[in-house]
């Protein structure tokens, strides 16, 4: 039997998940014993070349090409999951969620202490090779349908390894009350 | 000397004073009941639910019913259980809990509710309604995202005369927790660190006091909430 296929990506995240994926030290030989990579950061491969088993996906959608590539994943993997807080509920890049669009962009480019006074034109990136910024972070399973959920900021390395242990196995999944953690 | 009587929970026998609201009851058996709003020695509110029980097939908040002889109580039941769970989730959709960013994570009851109900993602959607902080005070500060108007500050939290500092404002889905100011101003540093660890989440914080204890030391990094019930039994 084939190895079960792996895909992942960082969305509106800041890859700290993709540094607790790495956090599971030596066990990341026995993962390749596990499974093969796919799209993913970790082989540097760019686009799908094959359907895969498990999408995993860190952070949440804040612009359209969050989006887009959320809804690559759901249609070329058959599980996804969300992992960490970000794709979860947002996570930090949500806490802009109660600010109106039009006060973030003018901090960012125009009157925050960085740029006040640095941008006399007023110019803000509005190319159409942007992406754009959608009105809210949304969660993934907001998006699209998320399969399995593994909280934490980062999630701990032992929760991750365990899911996917889990997962490719088939055995029961253990979670311990020291891995599943929301911060 | 009030009476003692006898009473069961989930078919443990169980002895208590008359009268004493199930809640601590409970912890004098060793017996553990979720709660969020209720504080031993504080007339009980019954806010936020988390402590329903099922008495004689009927839900009941236990913070707020006394205990009689002969009781027959469900406490951890799937149904109780999971009934429990959607109110802690349905409390994280409603405010804004980013526990990565929080001061109080590690240390926050809800949060560790969500723990021990193994919360990996709430059933409903979130709301991310807008709300405000109010960092006016010398040495608190109250951030309303994270309030779930427990009211356990406003029932415990009193100046030397007497009067509420802090107190609810509006009604409905409009209420807030409100401080006066000029009652804030004459708290004492001890009074100040009661109201924030009285506070079941990251509500009301003391000021320069943020990301005290590290990782891997806080409150609910190990043991579960009410472990420490479950472990002891005084009577």
């Amino acid at each position: 039997m084939s190895k079960p296929i792996v895909a992942t990506t960082s969305l509106a995240g800041c890859f700290g998940c993709h540094m607790s994926i790495l956090d599971i030290d030596e066990r990341i030989l026995d993962l390749f014993d596990l499974v093969e990579f796919n799209k993913s950061p970790i082989d540097d491969i760019k686009e799908f070349t094959k359907m895969c088993d498990i999408g995993i996906i860190e952070g949440g959608c804040c612009n359209s090409e969050n989006v887009h590539i959320l809804k690559d994943f759901r249609k070329n993997c058959k599980i996804l999951i969300s992992l960490g807080e970000c794709a979860i509920m947002g996570g930090l890049p949500a806490m802009r969620n109660n600010i109106p669009i039009e006060e973030c962009l003018r901090e960012a480019y125009l009157d925050g202490p960085s740029t006040k006074g640095h941008n006399p034109d007023g110019i803000m990136p509005n190319d159409e090779e942007l992406p754009i910024l959608l009105n809210k972070v949304y969660p993934c399973h907001e998006v699209v349908k998320i399969d399995y959920y593994l909280p934490g900021c980062p999630p701990r390395a032992d929760l991750i390894w365990n899911a996917l242990v889990a997962l490719v196995t088939g055995d029961e999944l253990k979670l311990p009350y020291e891995v599943v953690k929301f911060d | 000397m009030s009476d003692i009587v006898k009473f069961k929970i989930d078919g443990k026998e169980c002895v208590a004073d008359e009268g004493l609201n199930l809640v601590d009851a409970a912890k004098q058996n060793g017996i553990y009941i979720p709660t969020l709003c209720h504080l031993e020695g504080i007339k009980p509110a019954g806010s936020c639910r988390v402590c329903n029980v099922k008495i004689n097939g009927r839900f009941m908040t236990a913070c707020t019913t006394p205990v009689v002889d002969g009781m027959e109580i469900e406490n951890s039941t799937e149904d109780i259980q999971e009934l429990r769970k959607i109110i802690v989730e349905t409390l994280f959709v409603s405010g804004n809990h980013y526990c990565p960013a929080c001061e109080k994570s590690g240390c926050c009851e809800l949060q560790a509710l969500g723990y021990k109900f193994t919360m990996l993602v709430p059933r409903f959607p979130y709301a991310f309604e807008p709300k405000e902080v109010d960092a006016e005070s010398q040495k608190l500060y109250i951030d309303r995202n994270r309030c779930i108007l427990c009211k356990r500050c406003v029932r415990s939290i009193k100046s030397k005369d007497g009067k509420s500092i802090f107190a609810i404002k509006g009604r409905g889905h409009n209420a807030m927790i409100n401080i006066d100011h000029e009652l804030a101003a004459q708290m004492t540093d001890e009074e100040a660190t009661k109201a924030m660890d009285n506070c079941p989440v990251g509500s009301i914080l003391k000021k320069e006091r943020g990301y005290y204890t590290p990782i891997g030391s806080r409150k609910y990094d190990k043991e579960p909430i009410g472990s420490d019930i479950e472990e002891s039994v005084i009577i």
